[in-house]
C-alpha cells in the first residue's frame, strides 16, 4: 500500500460560497454573501439539458466542467475557464472503443461523475460514465480517453454486469477518489459492481468489498452484487473512508480491507439505507447521511415523510438526528447520491438538493436547516465551491 | 445537398435550420458536418457508428437505418429528434 507523506488537516475556509446545482433540466448556481445567510439564484444554464454533475476545479477555482446529455442527443462535457460565465464543448467527450464489425461494443449513455485529479496534476480530470467506464483528461477536459484497462478488461466487464444489474437509469461508475497524499492511489465505485482500489496509478485495480453486505440471499463474494451508493475519503485522515451502500453505512480504516457496518448503530426505526454520504473536512470522526425508506418496494423517500439528516461525531458509534427547520410531516423527499455536500467553513455548511427541486442549507453543521431555493427541476447533484475573485 | 437541422442541434450551426453539405453517403455527410461543426456528429451517432436511439434521419422521406445509406446530389436529408417523456 502506497502511503506517502502525511497531509495536514485543511484549514477552515471563509467567505462567499457558490453552490453548483445540476438538474434534470439544466444547471443553476446559488451564490451566498460572506455570512452564507442570503443566497441568489442564477438564471438557468443549458436549460432543458440533463446535467448530471457540475464541478469546480479546486486547483485554479476558475475552471468548471459540466457533464451533459439530453433525452435524444448523446453525452458530452462542457468546460468553462471563467467560473461559469462562458462554456465550450469538449472536442472529444468520453467514448468507448469502436469495435470491429460483428463485435458487441458499448456506448456511453451519459457522463455521471467528474473528479479533479491530484493537486500535483493540474488540468487532469477523471470521469465516470453510465454504463460503467473510467476516463481521464489531461488538458482540462478538452479531450478524454479511456483510463486504466477496466473498460475492456473481461473480469471487470463481468463485474460490471448488465444494464439489468444496475440502477434504473443505467449502471454508474462513481465516487472516483484520489488520495491527497499520492496521485497513484485511487478508488472508484460502481452501482453495481463494488468498490475498487489502485495503488499503481490505475494500471491495476482490485475489489475492496470485504465486510460489505449484499441483498439477502445473494453471495457477498460475487463482486457484481455489490451496490455502493456513495464513498467519501476524509481529507483530514485519508486512511479513513465512509460509504453509504445499498445495504448499509460503512467505515473503512486503512490499511485494513474490512469495511465495518457502522449503520448498525442507527436507530432501528430509521435504518441505514440512503444515497449520499458527507464527511467533515477537518474531523474524520464526523460524517453525515440522509436516510431514506428502503422497505418493501424501496420508496426511497424520507421515512414517514419526515426529512432528517443524521450525524455521527464518533466515527459511527452513535448517531444523532438533525431535523430542525425541515418539514415536520408530509415531505416525501429523495436526495440523490451527488445531491448532498458541504463546504469547509467553520462551522461547516451543509447543503442538499431534493428531487422535488428544493435546496436546503445549514450553516451549523446540520443543527438547523433553511430552504434557500425551491421550484427547481429534479436535482441530481450539488457541489459547494469557492470561486476565485 | 441541403440538410435540415433540428432545433436541438442549431447551437452547432449558428442557428441555421438548413445547411449545404456534399457527400455520397449519410456517413460522409455527417463527418463533413462534424468538421464544420465540431461535436455535432457524436450527439447523434454513437461511438459504434449507430444512429442514436432517439434520433431519426430521413433521406427523401425514407428513414435511414445506417451510415452507409447512399445519397445523390438532390437528396433531401432531415435530422429529427424523437422527443419523448416529460
Amino acid at each position: 500500500m502506497a502511503r506517502a507523506t502525511m497531509t495536514s488537516t485543511p484549514a477552515a475556509t471563509k467567505g462567499a460560497m457558490t453552490l453548483l446545482i445540476a438538474t434534470r433540466k439544466g444547471a443553476f448556481t446559488l451564490r451566498s454573501d460572506a455570512s452564507r445567510r442570503t443566497w441568489k439564484l442564477s438564471a438557468p444554464m443549458f436549460l432543458g439539458h440533463i446535467v448530471h454533475h457540475m464541478v469546480l476545479d479546486p486547483r485554479d477555482r476558475r475552471t468548471m466542467l459540466m457533464a451533459v446529455s439530453t433525452g435524444h442527443l448523446g453525452p458530452t462535457i462542457y468546460r468553462s475557464t471563467d467560473g461559469g460565465k462562458t462554456w465550450k464543448e469538449s472536442s472529444t467527450p468520453p467514448a468507448f472503443r469502436k469495435v470491429h464489425e460483428g463485435e458487441s461494443g458499448r456506448t456511453v449513455n451519459h457522463v455521471f461523475w467528474l473528479t479533479p485529479c491530484h493537486a500535483n496534476e493540474p488540468d487532469s480530470w477523471y470521469a465516470g460514465t453510465s454504463p460503467q467506464g473510467l476516463f481521464r483528461s489531461d488538458n482540462g477536459g478538452v479531450t478524454w480517453a479511456a483510463f486504466s484497462s477496466i473498460n475492456e478488461d473481461p473480469q471487470y466487464l463481468e463485474w460490471m454486469g448488465t444494464v439489468q444489474d444496475g440502477t434504473p437509469d443505467g449502471p454508474k461508475l462513481h465516487s472516483i477518489i484520489v488520495d491527497p497524499r499520492n496521485p497513484k492511489h485511487l478508488y472508484f465505485a460502481m452501482s453495481g459492481g463494488g468498490v475498487h482500489e489502485s495503488v499503481d496509478g490505475g494500471k491495476t485495480f482490485l475489489p475492496l468489498i470485504k465486510g460489505l453486505e449484499v441483498v439477502e440471499g445473494f453471495d457477498p463474494a460475487t463482486v457484481t452484487f455489490h451496490d455502493p451508493h456513495c464513498v467519501r475519503l476524509c481529507p483530514s485522515n485519508p486512511d479513513r473512508l465512509y460509504q453509504q451502500n445499498h445495504c448499509g453505512i460503512y467505515r473503512l480504516d486503512r490499511p485494513s480491507n474490512q469495511w465495518v457496518r457502522i449503520g448498525k448503530h442507527m436507530p432501528k426505526a430509521i435504518g441505514d439505507i440512503g444515497f449520499p454520504m458527507v464527511v467533515h473536512p477537518r474531523n474524520a470522526d464526523v460524517a453525515w447521511v440522509f436516510p431514506m425508506d428502503g422497505s418493501t418496494v424501496w420508496p426511497r423517500v424520507s421515512l414517514g415523510g419526515k426529512p432528517a439528516a443524521y450525524v455521527t461525531r464518533n466515527a459511527g458509534n452513535t448517531w444523532s438526528r438533525l431535523d430542525k427547520g425541515f418539514p415536520k410531516a408530509d415531505a416525501w423527499w429523495t436526495v440523490k447520491r451527488q445531491a448532498m455536500t458541504r463546504d469547509a467553513h467553520d462551522p461547516v455548511g451543509l447543503y442538499l438538493g431534493t428531487t422535488s427541486g428544493e435546496i436546503w442549507a445549514s450553516r451549523t453543521e446540520g443543527q438547523s436547516w433553511v430552504c434557500i431555493a425551491r421550484h427547481l427541476p429534479e436535482i441530481y447533484s450539488v457541489e459547494a465551491a469557492m470561486l476565485a475573485r | 445537398m441541403r440538410i435540415h437541422i433540428p432545433s436541438a442541434l442549431r447551437a452547432y450551426t449558428k442557428q441555421q435550420s438548413e445547411v449545404e453539405v456534399e457527400g455520397s453517403t449519410l456517413g460522409e455527410v455527417l463527418s463533413e458536418l462534424d468538421v464544420r461543426y465540431p461535436g455535432f456528429r457524436f450527439r447523434i451517432v454513437t461511438e459504434q457508428d449507430r444512429i442514436r436511439p432517439h434520433i431519426r434521419i430521413f433521406v427523401n422521406d425514407e428513414q435511414a437505418q445506417e451510415l452507409l445509406t447512399p445519397l445523390n446530389r438532390e437528396a433531401r436529408v432531415y435530422i429529427v429528434c424523437a422527443l419523448s417523456g416529460g
